[in-house]
């Protein structure tokens, strides 16, 4: 009897597990292939050592959200009271060129490169996540309506932009902080990064 | 190297080793120009403002080679006593000085910033004349560059009458 009545209950389970199945929606399991994986792989790491560099104090000083340009590794306002202006390059008769040159002075520890100047505002960045910055950074109405090309150009061959690399020394004659990944892998990423379609890996 | 400045109106040729020395050293130390003053030499004070090609720099922080061919200005020709400068005019009229170290810089500041905003407002002295008074004479110095700023308006007015 004991017998019987187990045989029952596993013919009705068995029959309940084959009607799930049967109305189950079909899952199948996705796999890339290989080489589609690695590009993916390259590609994120592009994505991270572009961002690396560019949440870097060195590139983010002068990125700011607030108009107010940044100093040091500690990001300070900028002493003095320097703020935008209305060209991004200070006030009337006191601007960047008041004392920043085309190249780092080595007496005053003051930086410089060709057309020292802020960012645009449209490209603030202070404070946003790695995502929102490549949002801004790829939206034409705000990176100065430039196309990928022009990106990577801007990117990897910009002197103000390699200045990151080359910053000098500081007031006291420190030598300044750089980015932590190299200029040639940041050159690398960058391209990798855009040649994959530049995509942002959070969304 | 061989760097020819035009120094107050005058052209000068000097020689000079490191093209990289301050424009400051060569004003003061070459061409005997001392109205020039040295404060920190890291580009924060404003003591060493003088003006290349009519825009302020700050000499210490500026490398001489930059200025060849040039048209600097210092203190020393910016006027003079029998024909002031409208900021000098106004300067000894508010008697801003106390020591007056600092007071060369802020006034090439101020006569470089007149130049671009004849009638500064407040607002504007407070982002452009961003120099350091170790006396404190600010206040002084603000009722100076308004008093300036006058001083120029009705000098244009009289030359502008003349023509
Ligand atoms: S001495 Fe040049 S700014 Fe202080
Ligand atoms: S008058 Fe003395 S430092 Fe300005």
């Amino acid at each position: 009897m004991k017998l019987k009545t187990w045989f029952i209950f596993l013919a009705i389970s068995s029959i309940g597990v084959l009607l799930a199945l049967a109305n189950s929606p079909k899952i199948f399991e996705y796999r890339l292939l290989e080489n589609q994986q690695s590009e993916i792989y390259k590609s994120d790491d592009a994505y991270n050592k572009m961002m690396d560099v560019l949440t870097h104090q060195r590139c983010m000083n002068c990125h700011p959200n607030d108009n107010i340009p940044k100093q040091g590794n500690d990001r300070h306002p900028h002493y003095f009271g320097m703020a935008r202006g209305e060209d991004n390059k200070g006030f009337q008769a006191t601007n960047c060129n008041t004392c920043h040159n085309s190249e780092n002075n080595k007496y005053s520890g003051v930086p410089g490169a060709p057309h020292w100047s802020l960012a645009p505002a449209s490209m603030g960045w202070e404070g946003l996540s790695r995502a929102q910055i490549a949002e801004r950074l790829l939206d034409k109405s705000t990176n100065g309506n430039r196309s990928h090309v022009e990106l990577i150009k801007h990117m990897t061959e910009d002197d103000l932009v390699l200045w990151a690399w080359q910053p000098g020394v500081d007031a006291e004659g420190v030598q300044r902080t750089i980015p932590p990944v190299s200029k040639e892998d940041f050159k690398k990423a960058v391209e990798i990064w855009f040649a994959n379609g530049a995509v942002i890996p959070t969304k | 190297m061989e760097i020819s400045l035009i120094v107050n109106g005058v052209l000068k040729t000097v020689h000079i080793e490191d093209e990289n020395t301050p424009l400051l050293w060569v004003i003061r130390d070459i061409l005997d120009l001392k109205g020039t003053k040295f404060g920190c030499g890291k580009s924060a004070c404003g003591a060493c403002t003088l003006h290349v090609d009519d825009e302020a720099v700050r000499s210490c922080s500026y490398p001489v080679k930059f200025a060849d061919g040039k048209r600097i200005t210092t203190i020393e020709g910016l006027g003079d006593r029998e024909n002031p400068h409208p900021v000098q005019q106004a300067w000894v009229e508010e008697i801003v000085p106390q020591c007056g170290y600092c007071q060369p810089g802020f006034m090439m500041a101020t006569a470089a910033l007149l130049k671009k905003v004849p009638k500064p407002t407040d607002e504007d002295i407070d982002k452009n004349i961003i120099n350091v008074c170790r006396c404190g004479t600010y206040y002084r110095m603000r009722k100076a560059i308004h008093k300036a700023a006058e001083i120029q308006t009705e000098k244009d007015s009289n030359e502008s009458n003349m023509v």
